[in-house]
């Protein structure tokens, strides 16, 4: 499997990231991306921006790894993940999970699990500025039992 | 022997460092974060059991205990947030 990895402050462009995915590839018949985007949190106060910390080598490792579990788990040709860092402002994309298969449903499937463990597992941190300061996201358990229900223990948020 | 420490995030703020070096006997993950919490603060807090701590040694996840050895990378952080 190709896997294409990219820890970045700059954006991207998710239709030239999809064409390099599929160069080359005549045994791809499907591709799925999922991009991940600033949004308002519902706490009732605005979103000024957002300010992305992580872990330079184990993020990389980190992501390395998802890679391999989902070739393992689905039949997929190709991945691109792309993570952003640094400051970001409301409605920025964030981050680009793309996989190339065979078939929908492996590149659906591969998509759902690579982001549901990139969410628990990649060292990644945001920060959240609103009018009344800055403060850092809290982890979710929900997005714990995102990754539990592909038989993936979180142990993230809880 | 000599561990190299990381700390990101709420974690790093708390501390007002990324990281340092640290001379130590202690050779599991459990008797480290114990010996950082006894320099007392604001070690003694940000790396306490009140709130949420995550461990790495040599960048990969540890739940529990590990056991160390000179030139080790350790790191210290919040659950993780991103996506």
């Amino acid at each position: 499997m190709q896997t294409n990895i990219r820890i970045q402050t700059q954006d991207f462009d998710v239709s030239t990231e999809l064409a390099s995915l599929r160069a080359g590839e005549r045994r791809a018949g499907a591709v799925c991306c999922f991009v991940g985007t600033v949004r308002e949190m519902g706490t009732g106060q605005a979103v000024l921006g957002m300010e992305l910390e992580h872990y330079p080598g184990m993020t990389e490792r980190a992501i390395a790894d998802m890679a391999k579990l989902a070739s393992e788990r689905f039949e997929v040709l190709g991945a691109t993940v792309i993570h952003r860092i640094g400051p970001l402002l409301p409605e920025d994309q964030i981050v680009l999970v793309a996989v190339t298969s065979p078939h929908r449903r492996d590149a659906f499937q591969a998509c759902e699990f690579l982001m549901d463990y990139l969410k628990t597992q990649a060292p990644f941190w945001k920060k959240e500025a609103t009018a009344s300061g800055s403060q850092w996201v809290d982890a979710r358990e929900s997005d714990d039992e995102a990754l539990q229900r592909w038989g993936v223990q979180a142990r993230n948020a809880s | 022997m000599q561990i190299h420490i990381k700390y990101f995030a709420s974690v790093r703020e708390a501390l007002g460092r990324s990281s340092e070096s640290w001379e130590t006997q202690q050779t599991t993950l459990v008797g480290l974060r114990k010996e950082l919490q006894e320099r007392g603060e604001p070690w003694q807090t940000a790396l306490g059991s009140e709130q949420p701590l995550r461990a790495a040694l040599n960048q990969a996840m540890v739940h529990g205990d590990a056991d160390l050895k000179d030139g080790d990378e350790v790191a210290y952080f919040p659950p993780v947030t991103g996506g």
